[in-house]
């Protein structure tokens, strides 16, 4: 479980996360959403330990993030940020392989092998695992480094923005194995994400937040609603009930 | 097997930069070699020819271990000031404590490369265009800026001719006694080859390597201490040696990726290999007279590098 009591993240005179207290729940998709500069990427930042909150705490597993060792906690949640222009000349399988690197520090166990070829095949890119990541299109990468958070096999996966620069057709792709992960694996995944329709569809729980605070945290479909939607954007919705799932038309 | 082939072709070069010289000394003999000739093996032709490897290996892993760290393919020690730092602080060592052993020499070039390799990070760090030319432009700048302070101390002290003549490395002068440093490049090669894993890793950025459990400082400044300490050891015994450690990194980058714990090996090999062959190369050109090994290897490196350039763009 991760739980946040009273974060607070300033630049300057600039409050970015005002007061933050959420727990999330465990084995659930829950997406983070909010207008830019609400601070969605800040507080998702501070989970992962890779932005310092100058207030409050962070428990992950009962135990505060500050009394993890790197390694350790590197077992337990992973984070994809918006990703990732890399100069970097590596294949699928090699970038594939740095998710072990908490457990095995780089020196690849038989287990360390499974995973990976596991991971390669989740995201189905089997087919390019030894193809450079350079020559992959956009969506392709995504996926790669997908498959290396997958392969780093943490309880928490904390994504920023993972349909980023993606077509629809790819984004569904993602948002399905996200699914999948959450469903088969059991994994908690926290997702800060723009588009309305696709928090609507895949996730369990939204957290919506406005000026650097949580104004609303609840299942998908206490959130998906006119008048909460209305407060957490300033524009008007209307929603659409299709196959049980709630659709937003904000398009008028 | 390629590493085969370059290893073969690595001990071939060897031996055969071992019986180039004023004095014949033939391979053929070696059993019927006189006290003289055996002399002027161990004094003088091995020692510069496990110079020109350890050189040659030295200067190419840290250039590739600097392209890695700062994910940019044109940083070297040529392009980032570490070689002028080197530079000043032997200058330095000359004015606080003259007649010092190379030791000293090597304390100071370190300190103030460390020092320099910093700075320019933290002013890559700013640059908000990083542009694949553009920080190695930088890097430039800082050398010439780091230069011109050696200068300036030079010229008070009236040493502009000595300082003059460190810019161009030198394998003539390598006698037995007095290159003995350069030795430290070796286990920092075998240091290297333990955490290319973690330099490829914290390459990727902070960020990521927080992700993977890496503690990204200590392994910054693990990189930047392996680099110091090499190219330090090499300006004091050596000199500069321009372009290497851009080249064969960025050659082996394109043939096999940027996987450092595999690639290192070749890396490694192939700047000995090609150290070797500017050596031969220089010292049979004009033979029994040498041209000096800065001016093969920037030649042939200077070419390569500008071929290299084209095709990036």
């Amino acid at each position: 479980m991760i739980k946040t009591t009273n974060i607070s993240k300033q630049y300057g005179d600039k409050i970015v996360v005002d007061n933050v207290t959420i727990e999330i729940p465990k084995g659930k998709i829950t997406s983070l959403i909010g207008s830019n500069g609400a601070g969605k990427s800040t507080l998702l930042g501070t989970i992962a330990r890779i932005i310092n909150a100058n207030h409050g705490e962070i428990i992950i597993n009962e135990k505060n993030i500050t009394d993890y060792k790197n390694r350790i906690l590197a077992q337990e949640l992973s984070i994809l940020k918006q990703m990732n222009h890399l100069d970097l000349k590596l294949t699928v399988k090699e970038l594939v392989s740095f998710g072990r690197f908490p457990y095995s520090q780089g020196r690849l166990t038989e287990v360390d092998h499974l995973k990976i070829k596991e991971a390669i095949a989740f995201l189905n890119l089997t087919e390019l695992e030894n193809n450079y990541l350079e020559e992959l299109s956009g969506g392709q990468q995504q996926r790669a480094f997908l498959a290396m958070v997958v392969a780093q096999d943490t309880d928490y996966i904390l994504l920023d923005e993972p349909l980023n620069n993606l077509d629809m057709r790819h984004s569904v792709q993602i948002m399905k194995t996200l699914k999948d992960l959450s469903v088969t694996k059991n994994k908690t995944i926290v997702m800060v994400i723009h588009d309305i329709n696709f928090a609507s569809y895949y996730s369990d729980y939204i957290a919506a937040m406005k000026q650097g605070k949580l104004i609303h945290f609840n299942t998908t479909k206490n959130i998906i609603n006119p008048k909460i939607l209305k407060e957490i954007y300033d524009i008007d919705f209307e929603i659409i009930e299709s196959n049980n799932k709630l659709i937003c038309n904000y398009y008028n | 097997m390629r590493i085969l082939t370059l290893l073969i072709a690595l001990v071939f070069l060897s031996i055969l930069s071992l019986f180039i010289g004023v004095k014949e000394i033939s391979i053929v003999d070696i059993f019927s070699w006189t006290d003289k000739e055996w002399l002027i093996m161990t004094i003088s032709r091995l020692p510069r020819t496990l110079a020109l490897i350890l050189t040659g290996i030295g200067i190419s892993i840290c250039g590739l271990i600097m392209q890695q760290m700062t994910q940019n393919k044109f940083v070297s020690p040529t392009t980032a000031g570490t070689l002028e730092a080197a530079k000043l602080g032997i200058l330095a060592t000359l004015i606080f404590i003259p007649q010092s052993a190379s030791i000293y020499k090597l304390i100071f070039a370190f300190a103030i490369t460390f020092l320099a390799s910093i700075i320019f990070l933290k002013i890559a760090d700013s640059i908000k265009h990083k542009s694949i030319i553009f920080i190695p432009v930088v890097g430039l700048l800082f050398g010439g800026v780091i230069n011109s302070i050696t200068t300036f101390f030079a010229f008070q002290f009236n040493i502009v001719q000595d300082v003059g003549t460190w810019l161009i490395g030198d394998f003539s002068g390598i006698l037995q006694g007095n290159y003995e440093v350069i030795y430290i490049c070796l286990p920092i090669v075998v240091l290297t080859y333990f955490y290319a894993n973690k330099f490829t890793v914290i390459g990727m950025g902070e960020n990521f390597s927080k992700n993977l459990g890496l503690n990204y400082r200590s392994i910054l400044h693990l990189g930047l201490l392996c680099v110091s300490l090499s190219i330090s050891a090499i300006a004091v015994t050596i000199g500069t040696i321009p372009f290497l450690g851009l080249i064969i990194p960025n050659i082996i980058s394109l043939l096999y990726g940027d996987n450092l714990r595999q690639t290192l090996p070749y890396t490694a090999i192939s700047g000995a290999i090609f150290l070797l062959i500017c050596d031969i190369v220089g010292r049979l050109i004009i033979f029994p007279f040498e041209v000096p090994i800065g001016m093969t290897v920037g030649l042939i490196g200077g070419i390569v590098f500008l071929i290299l350039l084209l095709r990036k763009k």
